[in-house]
């Protein structure tokens, strides 16, 4: 990217070469180099998809085979869920606005935040390389499970270790936002006066630090197994295959809150600035937060109602699961009441934070019927599954990430995209989402498994409205995508403050200068009061 | 922050320490015979929690930090405590 030598210096521009943005321990390049690559994988894991739903749209072999289909579903959930989905938001967002928004110039561990970033493309090339090396792509799925996983002949050790590396990143990019958070506020800016997006990164980052080690040592079993044959998970050795499955579901459903928490926090930012009000119920949120990071550590057998556990520990599960939904719940309660007698502004951020409510609310409800024991027996490993679990991924993270960038889009690099390309992509984002997953919901009650590449032709109708949406849907991130990428160089420049929030990111240039404030703002009362400057 | 003024162990200290955590270890390696089933897995834990914690408070320095560090630090053990727990009610009641 060129700058005029008339533009204000910025992160931006204040050094110029690939080197410089290699080598940069700036919080906001290393959240564009994270974006960047995270974008990349994005599209490629979404073709992957595709593929995988034009195979399906009609029964029988129709462009793959079923050992193709089983290596590219796993190659799928391992891109979208250890190289998109749990970095995604806290690593590019958390990064550029983290530091901004608290008051600090930097986050704690500069040089240690660009290690995490280079610990994160070595992980995800080795990922890549998983698929592709000696044409045995991992066929176990994205979650690896014993016993398959201990006994394949495919890359299972290759993309094992990826997500292990991968777990490295999440900890140290966790472990300094929580430094970050505890030592470098702004002066006077206390707890309750930090935005909620700080917030939800900061219970983000509680998890990331405790929960990923825990995937790390169980990975490294199934490599043991693999190698040693030392029968942690084999019963013929003394071990227990439902063993592997509570450890990796102790990391796996906590890290659905990594996902989830930062979009959350997003969506918090955009609905008081679009109703110019301020934020409905800001200690309940914060609660809410936390409360969500902590219960979610006791939810994980939900995942294995079915797989042999003790009728003690299924009640015992499928209550915390119920519990859970509360502070979620609680979340959509103060958006709705924030946006409620305000002055709403339906502009793309607004637009796809709505959708987020929406999305996230049917992926909560369904959630619903599989932590209840009854109906999960019918509903486990269906296609039900993979549509709860899209709405809740994609439908919440997914579409807060888009909020979040069409959000914060003009201050990252101070220029503005179209709204009429912006309006016209979510249109089929929202129709492509929703005819690619909701029928999967009735074809799963009716009992299509998931992870199966051929399927019964009664099925056949909701599998193909189901590949017409994807088609859909990628035109849609084409629109969006496009749209911004050309915009960020050719769009018109967009004010410092275009949407007039009030959090501290908006009392600075667009695009923010190297280290962000010429001097350390002093916070003189809480966020979110749109009559009041947010510094002295 | 305090943390450039801290004391420090001493020597003696150290050494006794890891006298202690090698009579632990001993001490683990020894329970493996007592042959007392499913809390087998229960004594080991309990003894590498101890290990642990001696090794968090004087290797570490823990005895010497602020309040808010040994309360994050406790909250992390009493969480692993919990998950762990959970876990094996699924073995006893299975």
């Amino acid at each position: 990217m060129t700058y005029t030598s008339s533009e204000p210096l910025n992160y931006l521009n204040h050094k110029t070469g690939l080197w410089s943005w290699l080598t940069s321990s700036d919080h906001k390049r290393i959240g564009l180099l994270y974006l960047y690559a995270i974008t990349i994988f994005f599209c490629a894991a979404a073709i992957l998809g595709l593929l995988m739903r034009i195979e399906k749209m009609a029964p029988g072999q129709t462009i793959m085979t079923a050992q193709t289909y089983n290596g590219m579903f796993t190659i799928h959930g391992i891109i979208m869920i250890f190289i998109v989905v749990i970095p995604g938001l806290a690593a590019v967002f958390g990064n550029i606005f983290l530091p901004i928004m608290i008051g600090a110039r930097d986050v704690a561990f500069p040089k240690l935040n660009l290690f995490s970033w280079y610990i994160y493309i070595f992980g995800a090339i080795l990922g890549l390389y998983s698929q592709f090396a000696n044409g045995h792509s991992p066929d176990t799925g994205w979650t690896f499970y014993v016993p398959y996983s201990a006994e394949a002949s495919s890359n299972v050790v290759i993309a094992l270790t990826a997500a292990f590396v991968l777990g490295f990143s999440s900890i140290l990019t966790g472990l300094n936002f929580i430094v970050t958070i505890h030592r470098m506020r702004a002066p006077g800016m206390t707890w309750f006066r930090m935005p909620l997006f700080p917030w939800s990164l900061y219970a983000t980052a509680w998890i990331q630090i405790l929960a990923t080690p825990i995937i790390g040592i169980t990975l490294l079993m199934v490599m043991a197994e693999r190698l040693f044959h030392i029968g942690f998970f084999d019963p013929a050795l003394g071990g227990d295959p439902v063993l592997y499955q509570h450890l990796f579901w102790i990391y796996s459903h906590p890290a659905v809150y990594v996902m989830i928490l930062p979009a959350m926090g997003v969506v918090t930012e955009i609905f008081p600035t679009f109703s110019q009000k301020p934020v409905f119920g800001y200690v309940p949120i914060v609660f809410s937060s936390l409360a969500i990071a902590l219960v979610g550590y006791f939810v994980w057998g939900h995942h294995m109602f079915t797989s042999g556990m003790s009728y003690e520990s299924r009640w015992f599960f499928s209550l915390l699961t119920f519990i859970v939904a509360i502070p979620s719940a609680i979340k959509v309660f103060n958006w709705l009441s924030t946006m409620y007698g305000g002055s709403v502004d339906l502009k793309p951020p607004l637009l796809y934070a709505i959708s987020f409510i929406f999305l996230f609310t049917i992926g909560g409800f369904t959630g619903l019927a599989l932590g209840s024991l009854a109906t999960n027996i019918q509903l486990h490993n269906t296609d039900f599954v993979v549509a709860h679990f899209h709405y809740i991924i994609f439908g919440g993270m997914g579409f807060g990430f888009f909020a979040g960038i069409h959000y914060w889009f003009p201050k990252i690099y101070g220029r503005m995209y179209n709204f009429k390309w912006a309006y016209i992509s979510w249109g089929f984002l929202f129709t492509g989402f929703n005819l690619l997953y909701f029928p999967l919901f009735v074809i799963g009650i009716q009992g299509m498994p998931r992870r199966y590449f051929d399927y019964d032709p009664k099925f056949q109708t909701g599998e193909f409205l189901s590949t017409i949406g994807a088609f859909i849907l990628i035109a849609g991130l084409a629109g969006m995508i496009s749209n911004l990428v050309y915009h960020a160089r050719k769009g018109p420049k967009a004010e410092a403050n275009p949407w007039h929030g009030v959090t501290l990111e908006w009392q600075v240039p667009s695009p923010p200068p190297h280290e962000n404030f010429d001097e350390i703002p002093v916070i003189t009362h809480e966020p979110y009061l749109f009559d009041k400057p947010a510094t002295k | 922050m305090k943390n450039h003024t801290h004391a420090v162990s001493t020597d003696r200290a150290n050494w006794t320490v890891l006298l202690i955590l090698l009579l632990l270890t001993t001490l683990s390696v020894l329970a493996i015979k007592l042959q007392v089933g499913a809390f087998t897995v229960a004594l080991a834990l309990l003894l590498a929690s101890v290990k642990v914690t001696i090794v968090l408070t004087y290797f570490m320095h823990l005895k010497f930090e602020q309040t808010i560090l040994r309360v994050m630090v406790g909250g992390v053990f009493l969480l692993f405590a919990i998950v762990i727990g959970i876990t094996f009610i699924d073995y006893l009641f299975r």
